[in-house]
């Protein structure tokens, strides 16, 4: 426990060191770059704190923010390499593939059968106690509102204030008042006036 | 004439009410059979969408404004939120479910699992509004480059 306290310790002040270069620092790119770093902090975080769906969400929210940030950053310019590919480049490949289709097929091999759900092999998993007490305790038939209204009814919450927060994003860049930077707003009826568009 | 052919327009005459009936049955029914709140307002949601497609964005607008939908998203916020604010006037505890535990209906009909069929219900505005909102603000408003390289908005005009 107290070791886990060390190691969140280490990874706080990682991240806010990261989030100061991050705000700090003038080249965009390096700025987009310790805000990745600041992510992944957090996603090993998670880890330490037994957290592991909400480390995969992070990981994979903040990889595909990377991607979207850098594509943004570095403009239109796509960099890419070229050159020609050779005999043990190719051999190189399908030996990863192979590794990856390996560690695969050990991983299948956990899983349980087909048909079993996994809470079925843990006895004390919370999915055993919402079907067992879920209509008793919410008087809800369907299992699935039981657990999305009743038992986690603040990621509900969170879910809605994303909604909203994603139309007000979207209401915000495409209202009409946005004279700045030499943007013109132009209404349909003018456009139609000058033969359409 | 704005929007699609005269084919489209009377199929979508004829079957507008039933999928807006059924987004209302879904929402309505989310705590006894599969569906909800989520998956009712994305249905309420297509079918202004199907009248947007059809008749062109004035008729859609003159049936649900911008304006109203807006209000309707954050109704649908408020009653999210006031609701699980009763539990915490109640008993003292965020999202608690006090109608079931004071009221108990019979299980499987509809009135049964307490304030669960209210937050469907705020869900489901809260689904459906952005989602015409958004669609129509993609739709009506869209930037382009002019000859001397300015960022224009078009745009129909708002009657607020």
């Amino acid at each position: 426990m107290f070791i886990t306290e060390i190691y969140l310790l280490v990874l706080l002040v990682f991240m806010i060191i990261a989030a100061i270069i991050a705000v700090e620092i003038k080249s965009l790119i390096s700025s987009v770059i310790s805000l990745g770093a600041v992510g992944v902090g957090m996603s090993i975080s998670f880890l330490f704190l037994a957290a592991p769906d909400l480390a995969i969400v992070q990981i994979a929210v903040e990889v595909l923010l990377l991607i979207f940030l850098i594509r943004a950053t570095l403009g239109r310019e796509i960099v890419s390499e070229k050159g020609a590919v050779t005999i043990p480049l190719r051999l190189l490949s399908i030996f990863i593939v192979l590794v990856i289709l390996g560690f695969g097929i050990i991983a299948f091999r956990n899983l349980p059968e087909f048909g079993k759900p996994v809470f079925s092999l843990v006895p004390e998993a919370p999915s055993n106690s919402y079907i067992q007490h879920g209509l008793k305790e919410t008087g809800s038939a369907n299992i699935i509102t039981a657990v999305i209204l009743d038992y986690r009814g603040y990621d509900t919450l969170g879910e809605a204030t994303v909604l909203f927060t994603s139309l007000l994003g979207a209401l915000v860049i495409l209202r009409a008042k946005t004279k700045k930077n030499g943007t013109k707003v132009i209404n349909h009826k003018e456009t139609k006036a000058r033969g359409g568009e | 004439m704005k929007g699609m052919t005269i084919i489209v327009k009377t199929i979508t005459r004829w079957v507008k009410l039933f999928i807006f009936l059924f987004g209302i049955y879904v929402t309505l029914t989310g705590h006894l059979s599969p569906g909800g709140g989520f998956a009712g307002g994305v249905i309420l949601a297509c079918s202004f969408i199907l009248l947007t497609l059809a008749y062109g964005k004035e008729y859609a607008l003159s049936r649900l404004s911008l304006k109203t939908a807006k209000s309707l998203d954050s109704i649908g916020a408020l009653i999210f939120l006031l609701t699980a604010l009763i539990g915490m006037w109640v008993t003292n505890v965020f999202f608690d479910n006090v109608l079931q535990k004071l009221f108990p209906g019979t299980d499987f009909m509809l009135y049964s699992s307490g304030f669960i069929p209210l937050y469907n219900i705020g869900i489901c505005l809260k689904v459906g509004a952005p989602l015409f909102v958004t669609f129509i603000v993609m739709a009506a408003m869209r930037i382009r480059i002019n000859d001397k390289g300015e960022r224009e908005i078009i745009q129909e005009e708002e009657e607020e």
